[in-house]
């Protein structure tokens, strides 16, 4: 899907006079609310991301991203690579970016940024970059990181990528930029799969489970019906998913690969089929079954076909979890009377309570350090995303709404996305692990829910 | 309701056909006039509306489901937040279907679990279950054979009404009787 990175640190080319623009920046580091929306979306109009910082920006790293220069003939390619870079940056909490408007130079290669310009802005560091023709149809993307301060380059890439890759490459350079300067693996360039419904008038309701890039662009439809869809979970490589259907009128288990559509139905018994869960070596689906009765959780070994319980209790056992070693899995019951969440030995064993706190707690999920877990937590009258850190027992609410539902985190742990509803629709939010910046990623497309983030995949090369 | 009271009385020829029924199964206590209209919207002093089974000399020709002085009229028991268990108010109702049920074997139903949106989506298929399994011992317990009953749970996944308020919830948190 994406090609190489070639590390190479490239020559500047002929030197070009940058664009000055005499404009004023204003400073804004203390804004205590800024709300920016993005509204130039002119290809994807389908989308629309808005991102909220709810907290100061302090300790935020100020960085620009100049837009990027087109040095082919004829028209640019549409994306604007810079403003994808700059968004995925500022939607993880973790910098405070220039708006290209208040740029007073618009440098295209390092050969042509004064530092001094970008010094006077406060600008800590600074991207640049370029595209050019390269083959049919193809594009070589270059791109350098400065640190505005030493004067310094601390990366430079050339990318060669298609039009079709244009966001990918941008989201994948948004990761180098990322992991550069907080040491932290970027994932930006991760796929969230959710679920949506759109009721016609009149019409049967039509549900699709979908896969789209983290920042919500790029939808793809993998399975429609008229029957629910529920509960997709990602394999460890990012190339299957599993999920529940009610097609046939009774809801069953299925996987299927998300490249090529193939799939097969791996639970259909009676009664409940749901919630299923891949562990983390990819053999096993922990799942919900009530066919002995009431629901219980059961691992289901895939090359073998073999089923094994868990739990054993009269109450509600479901929405199991794997901790990133493999060794546990996290569940909801309401064995104590009120739903929370409860750990038991993936091989088996005896049952610990982790929550205490309220009376609901639910679709509990690992950060994949293994140290957070994030879920639905009822606050009054009000269902939001909590994070518990298992060292310290305490529980964060990362989330405002009324009805927020399924938390997953993304899987370098930095932000929780999760389904909200806005004037009485589900939408998709995220949230940044410490609650500073949270965002709506406003699909148009009926109702929304249900979102997983994607693993790292095999073409998340890692980050030099 | 009085210059309404007319309307009553093919209801009233009913309950004596239907002798012994009580009417609990409206949906809500101030819902008695829902059935009632209907009847009346069948009945003959209406004019124009085409009369429906209920005005052939009091008889009821249809089915007793279908007789909405029946309790059996109700197919829908509502149940409180995060609860499983049939509320006083509707255990008649769920009595005579099991009667109903007990009394033709080869009467089949399906009971449909459903909640309320508010909290997980898989807990809330575990709870509509759960709602669904507290009908189907009750349907047992008046004589209906297991084998007469298949249940399915759909949780939060087919609300009634999609409004995000108590009383939208209030009608979404449910368990339906299928014929």
């Amino acid at each position: 899907m994406f090609s190489l990175f070639l590390p190479t640190s490239f020559r500047p080319p002929a030197r070009e006079s940058g664009i000055i623009r005499p404009m004023t920046y204003v400073h804004t580091m203390n804004r205590v609310l800024l709300v920016i929306i993005l509204a130039c979306w002119h290809l994807y109009a389908a989308a629309a991301l808005t991102i909220e910082i709810t907290e100061g920006a302090e300790g935020a790293l100020p960085v620009a991203v100049v837009p990027f220069g087109w040095q082919g003939q004829g028209a640019p390619p549409k994306q604007d690579m810079a403003e994808i870079i700059r968004s995925d940056l500022q939607r993880s909490g973790r910098f405070n970016t220039m708006p290209a408007g208040d740029m007073l130079a618009r440098p295209q290669s390092g050969s042509e940024v004064e530092f001094r310009d970008w010094k006077v802005l406060g600008m800590e560091n600074l991207v640049v970059g370029n595209l050019r023709p390269n083959g049919s149809g193809g594009y070589l993307v270059r791109f350098q990181l400065f640190d505005v301060f030493k004067g310094e380059q601390l990366a430079g890439y050339s990318i060669p990528t298609t039009e079709r890759n244009l966001r990918a490459t941008a989201h994948h350079i948004a990761d180098i930029v990322y992991e550069k300067l907080t040491g932290q693996r970027g994932a930006f360039a991760t796929r969230i799969a959710y679920v949506t419904s759109i009721n016609n008038a009149g019409g049967e309701p039509r549900i699709a489970l979908k896969v789209a890039d983290a920042d919500g662009y790029d939808a793809q439809t993998i399975v429609t019906s008229k029957e629910p869809l529920m509960s997709p979970s990602w394999s460890p490589d990012g190339r299957k998913l599993a999920y529940v259907s009610f097609e046939n009128g009774k809801p069953g288990v299925y996987i299927q690969e998300v490249f090529t559509g193939r799939r097969q139905k791996v639970a259909a018994y009676k009664g409940i089929n749901g919630a299923p869960a891949w562990s983390p070596d990819g053999r096993k689906l922990a799942l919900t079954l009530s066919k002995d009765g009431n629901p219980e959780i059961y691992v289901l070994t895939l090359s073998r076909k073999s089923l094994k319980r868990l739990t054993n209790h009269y109450s509600i056992d479901t929405e199991p979890a794997w901790s990133p070693d493999g060794r546990n899995i996290i569940f909801t019951s309401d064995r104590g009377g009120k739903p929370q969440v409860y750990q038991v030995p993936s091989a088996g064993g005896k049952v610990k309570r982790l929550t205490y706190e309220g009376s609901y707690n639910a679709r509990a999920s690992y950060s994949s350090d293994g140290e957070l877990v994030a879920m639905v937590t009822r606050q009054g009258r009000d269902f939001r995303v909590g994070v518990l850190d298992l060292e310290s027992g305490g529980l964060q609410v990362l989330s405002e709404g009324h009805l927020d539902e399924s938390p997953s985190f993304a899987p370098n742990g930095s932000m929780v996305i999760y389904a909200t509803k806005v004037n009485g629709k589900g939408e998709l939010a995220a949230v940044s692990v410490d609650g500073r910046v949270r965002q709506r990623l406003a699909l148009q497309e009926g109702d929304v829910r249900e979102p997983v983030w994607s693993p790292y995949t095999q073409t998340n090369r890692r980050n030099p | 309701m009085k210059p309404n009271i007319l309307k009553f009385i093919p209801v009233l020829a009913l309950s004596l056909v239907f002798a012994g029924c009580a009417s609990t199964g409206d949906k809500t206590a101030e819902g008695e006039g829902a059935p009632v209209t209907e009847a009346g919207q069948g009945a003959a002093w209406e004019g124009g509306a085409q009369v429906a089974g209920a005005s052939e000399g009091g008889a009821w020709s249809g089915s007793a489901l279908d007789n909405p002085d029946s309790p059996l009229y109700s197919k829908v028991i509502y149940f409180d937040f995060d609860s499983s268990q049939v509320r006083a108010d509707y255990v008649d109702v769920v009595a005579a279907h099991g009667d109903y049920l007990a009394a033709d074997p080869s009467v089949t139903v399906t009971i449909e679990g459903h909640t309320d949106e508010r909290g997980s989506r898989e807990y809330n298929i575990a709870l509509g279950e759960r709602r669904a399994n507290a009908v189907k011992r009750l349907l047992m317990a008046q004589g209906t054979a297991e084998s007469q009953i298949v249940t399915i749970s759909y949780g939060e996944e087919r609300p009634v009404d999609p409004g995000l308020h108590e009383t939208a919830w209030e009608q979404n948190r449910r368990a339906e009787l299928i014929y």
